[in-house]
């Protein structure tokens, strides 16, 4: 098999905070809701429960998030990406679901330090002050779609593949020194 | 800037997090309609000044459609509610007739 590669191969840039853009990184979609094998199948893939509305489950190198009343975005280690496709169908078996390996249609960065979340504040209609530990917020960033959480004193954003170079552009400007709020 | 609490992850959302969707609780007329009762879902559409039932999405969050009553006139934003009802639940109108006494639903003599 061929190795996989990241959007921007590892692109990182130092402001007054720090910008590195991640992966590959293990993500599979899951459309399901009210199943009553959920919580096993989650369990199974990224050993977390079923995060409630909003909230994402991290364990490790693997997470669960909330993305709508019948969506959940698992994460794992790419290379597990096929495995875990075959335990979500092992447990949701006869119940009504999807599930696809969307790791390659993903672009992940990673903003750090103290200063991270004026990064974002200046890209996203999101109250920062309410935005809560283990919350996962989606909305957009300048003008594509994103979702964030905040991890290991900074931040995580999840976008779209395609729009990786642009979002990495956003955050470079964002972070410009001597352009602290 | 319009702020819409989506019912379904519960984001106040602004608009600009939003995509607008006109307005709410049409009747569909598809296949053996008259012409006229088309042309009136296809075209014709309510202008009030003042309580309108209307459409969103949550496109940048949950990607859900929800619903919304607000004030054309000076955007007051009564409620929003889930779109899987085909008018507007009590609640939401208890609270436009709390802030509009003279407001009386315009369906419950249409039917
Ligand atoms: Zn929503």
């Amino acid at each position: 098999m061929s190795d996989p590669v990241s959007a921007l191969n590892g692109a990182s840039f130092q402001g007054f905070a720090t910008i590195r853009e991640i992966g590959p990184l293990g993500m599979i979609t899951l459309r399901a809701r009210g199943l009553k094998s959920l919580d096993k199948a989650i369990k199974a893939v990224t050993g977390t429960k079923v995060p409630a509305p909003r909230r994402i489950e991290i364990r490790g190198d693997h997470a669960c998030g909330w993305m709508s009343p019948d969506e959940y975005l698992l994460m794992l280690p790419y290379a597990e990406v096929g495995e875990a496709m075959a335990k979500l169908a092992k447990a949701l078996a006869g119940e009504h679901h999807l599930a696809v390996d969307v790791s390659d249609a993903r672009a992940v960065f990673r903003i750090e330090g103290d200063k991270a979340d004026q990064v974002l504040r200046k890209l996203m209609p999101v109250d920062f002050d309410r935005l809560e530990p283990g919350e996962l917020r989606r909305s957009r960033a300048a003008q594509v779609a994103a979702a964030i959480w905040q991890q290991d004193q900074g931040f995580t954003l999840v976008c779209f593949r395609s729009v990786a170079s642009y979002v990495m552009g956003l955050l470079t400007h964002s972070a410009q020194p001597g352009s602290e709020l | 800037m319009l702020i819409l609490e989506c019912p379904y992850c519960g984001v106040k959302a602004e608009e600009t997090e939003l995509s607008p969707g006109y307005e709410a609780h049409l009747k569909r007329f598809g296949p053996g309609s008259t012409p006229e009762e088309f042309e009136a879902y296809m075209f014709a559409r309510k202008n009030p000044k003042g309580v309108h039932f209307e459409r969103w999405r949550h496109t940048y969050g949950c990607g859900k459609w929800f619903l919304a009553a607000r004030c054309t006139a000076t955007l007051e934003v009564f409620g929003t509610y889930p779109a899987q009802v085909s008018e507007p639940p009590a609640d939401i109108i208890a609270k436009i007739q709390a802030r509009r006494p003279d407001w009386r639903p315009d369906w419950k003599d249409t039917k």
